[in-house]
């Protein structure tokens, strides 16, 4: 049964690369006691530690990143305006007249735009670039604004969790689509949190990183220190399944079940774990799709490359709009998500026994 | 070299698919190691030799290709590259995949002929008419297809980078007698995603010196951008690259070995691209590392031309280093 109202609060909380504490501070008090151990390492990552049974010696990590894209403050000008810069990768026709909340007391504020009355025709054909867009939140001076949001400090997206129609999590059967911030890659964090409610017959060790939206900073440190046998990497990824003229990839498709990476430009996923999980789905009737190749990056790209290298899959909740104020996911790809991530560790350590090494 | 370069220029290895190279070089190494083994990330690692320094000598198995996106109704296959794929050329090549398909590489009506059209205008052509008939799946890979041919004693094939770089490798073990030093013969995986293998290969051994073997491009063709490298002119001494630096003392060790033993070679200042030489000279807190590259023609094209003698360079030169003290 999945706590909807828990991925509406981590999809409210604010958590710019850098800036989690909040995010970890929501998965930290809900895991205490749940997890045998539970480590915030130097960059951040929460590291929560599900000890096994003891019948498997294998070490799996299943990491998820809890930093969001957003943006940090870089100056304000006499009139009391906050310029900025985005962090990690947003397009700048998305910023216009959008709320954004300011620093940890989140401060109102709104990325002003020329009204309509005053542009011209020319205008209205370009995109502003983000050097041209500023944040009002209200401030007469530059000292007043500064006052308020020193340099550096961040700001996020403000978009409230909501159900789309027909959407519902009533018994054990959730229905229908939800929308609201950074399901990239909150609905990780929310399925990995799911995964650590049970025991397996492995450590599982848990990962919450940071800085992924940056360059995958936090998995890489996390990976180095945990030196797992393998990892799955939880993300919410590009669903590009807008009406289109031509017979193209719609990347992922929502609604059409957990999306599991081959190869993106981060990592070619090892090719064992992307059999154990088409297997599972196939064998337990879980739907799945297989991601368009080569589309983005994960935190897998930074795990697969520590050490002596560690096998690593990407598996995904489709997730449309994303790097955008609003992003909207389908229920049920949740559901089959943490049911077929849970299933195939269930089953790994009978395959990765017998597959072991790469023959 | 030319029987083992053939069957490793025509065989099928993507990267990320290693698997048919890697159990061709396997057998072809075999009784050649004192070890064999393959790592978490399928890079191949032959183990000769004792005392001395931990050398690690390293060619990237894999080879560019492409990797299908999405299949339409029609039954046509849509791509993207793995590695540097040119898009100039590829209208008309045909690819292979793992299990032996065959496909034509095909392009939409352009607008414009003058320009080089984007790789989403490009798909591939099994012969399907429709989605139902095509057996292969997204997340397949595919590799460029042509013969390996000899023209006297310059050879064409695809793939030359590197398995030119992986033939050497074998010819330096099956010549080396008596190395003086523990010398890990690294058959990488992923060079052309970004020295992937390379990377935690170097990790796992920690060596003390390595040398990394590819190819490298030449200045010797109609209008080429100026690159003092010739087909014919001797194994290629790496100074640099675009991602690194040669160690001076290993660059200085591999032309003292090269003129003591009267060994063809030139030195070699490549201005784009570089190799596992790059991932492995910054592992760990850093390894002494040189490159030994083979010069080749049309580089990422299914016409790769390189120099028997060249290659033969390249083999002696790593001989004599293994086979000498090694000081820095």
């Amino acid at each position: 049964m999945m706590d909807i109202g828990f991925l509406k609060t981590l999809s409210e909380a604010r958590g710019v690369s850098g800036n989690e504490g909040e995010v970890r501070d929501h998965l930290a008090r809900t895991l205490r006691g749940v997890v045998d151990e539970l480590i915030t390492d130097t960059i951040g990552n929460l590291i929560a530690v599900r000890r096994g049974t003891g019948e498997s010696p294998l070490r799996v990590m299943v990491a998820a990143h809890m930093d969001e894209v957003g943006l940090m403050i870089t100056a304000a000008d006499a009139n009391g305006y906050l310029r900025f810069q985005p962090v990690g990768g947003i397009d700048a026709r998305v910023l216009p007249a959008k709320r954004v909340l300011v620093g940890k007391d989140a401060v109102p504020g709104i990325i002003g735009v020329k009204p309509v009355h005053l542009t011209e025709p020319s205008e209205r054909r370009n995109v502003l670039k983000v050097d041209q867009l500023y944040i009002d939140i209200g401030a007469k001076s530059k000292d007043e604004a500064l006052g308020i949001a020193p340099l550096g400090e961040f700001a996020t997206f403000d978009t409230p969790f909501q159900y789309l129609q027909g959407a519902s999590i009533e018994g054990d059967e959730p229905r229908g689509r939800i929308s609201g911030k950074c399901f990239d890659d909150r609905a990780g964090c929310f399925i990995l949190h799911n995964l650590l409610q049970k025991q397996y017959p492995f450590d599982l060790y848990g990962v919450f990183t940071v800085q992924e939206e940056v360059g995958l900073r936090g998995a890489r440190v996390a990976a180095f220190g945990i030196d797992p046998d393998l990892a799955f990497v939880l993300e919410g990824t590009v669903c590009d399944d807008s009406p289109k003229e031509d017979d193209v990839s719609p990347t992922t498709t929502l609604g059409l079940g957990a999306a599991i990476s081959i190869a993106d430009a981060s990592v070619i996923a090892d090719r064992r774990l992307v059999d154990l999980l088409i297997e599972t789905a196939t064998e337990e009737g879980i739907p799945y799709q297989i991601k368009q190749p080569m589309v983005g990056g994960t935190d897998a790209g930074a795990i697969h490359l520590q050490r002596e290298g560690i096998p690593s899959v990407p598996v995904a909740v489709p997730s449309r709009y994303l790097h955008s104020p609003e992003s909207v996911i389908d229920l049920l790809d949740l559901q089959h998500t943490i049911r077929l991530v849970g299933a195939a560790l269930e089953r790994l350590p009978a395959v990765w026994g017998s597959r072991g090494g790469v023959a | 070299m030319k029987d083992t370069l053939r069957k490793l220029c025509e065989a099928y290895g993507p990267s990320g698919n290693e698997g048919q190279v890697r159990d061709l070089i396997r057998s072809e190494i075999e009784g050649l190691a004192d070890s064999v083994r393959v790592d978490a990330l399928g890079n191949l690692i032959a183990v000769k030799g004792s005392g001395g320094h931990r050398v690690m000598l390293a060619a990237h198995m894999d080879e560019i290709g492409v990797i299908i996106t999405h299949i339409d109704e029609n039954g046509f296959l849509r791509f993207a590259p793995v590695g540097g794929v040119w898009t100039l050329g590829l209208s008309g090549r045909r690819v292979a995949f793992a299990d032996g398909t065959i496909g034509a590489i095909g392009l939409e009506k352009l607008d414009d002929r003058d320009r080089v059209p984007a790789m989403a205008k490009f798909y591939i052509d099994i012969g399907a008419s429709k989605k139902d008939e095509v057996h292969l799946k997204v997340g397949d890979m595919a590799v460029m297809t042509r013969p390996f041919v000899t023209n006297g004693g310059r050879w064409i094939g695809k793939a030359m980078d590197n398995r030119a770089g992986c033939a050497v490798l074998i010819e330096t073990m099956r010549r080396l007698k008596a190395p003086k030093h523990e010398v890990a013969f690294v058959f990488t995986t992923q060079e052309e995603v970004g020295l992937r293998g390379a990377t935690t290969s170097a990790f796992g051994l920690d060596p003390e010196i390595a040398v990394a073997v590819d190819v490298t491009g030449t200045g010797d063709t109609p209008k080429a951008a100026p690159m003092a490298v010739s087909l014919g002119e001797g194994a290629a001494i790496k100074v640099r690259d675009g991602g690194m630096l040669a160690h001076l003392g290993v660059k200085d060790l591999l032309v003292q070995r090269a003129e003591e033993n009267g060994i063809a070679y030139q030195l070699e200042v490549l201005e784009g691209g570089t190799t596992d030489g790059r991932a492995i000279q910054t592992s760990r807190a850093g390894v002494p590392t040189g490159v030994v590259s083979v010069p080749t023609r049309y580089i990422h094209s299914p016409s790769e031309m390189i120099d028997e003698r060249d290659a033969e360079a390249c083999a002696s030169l790593l001989v004599v280093l293994l086979e000498n003290d090694i000081t820095l």
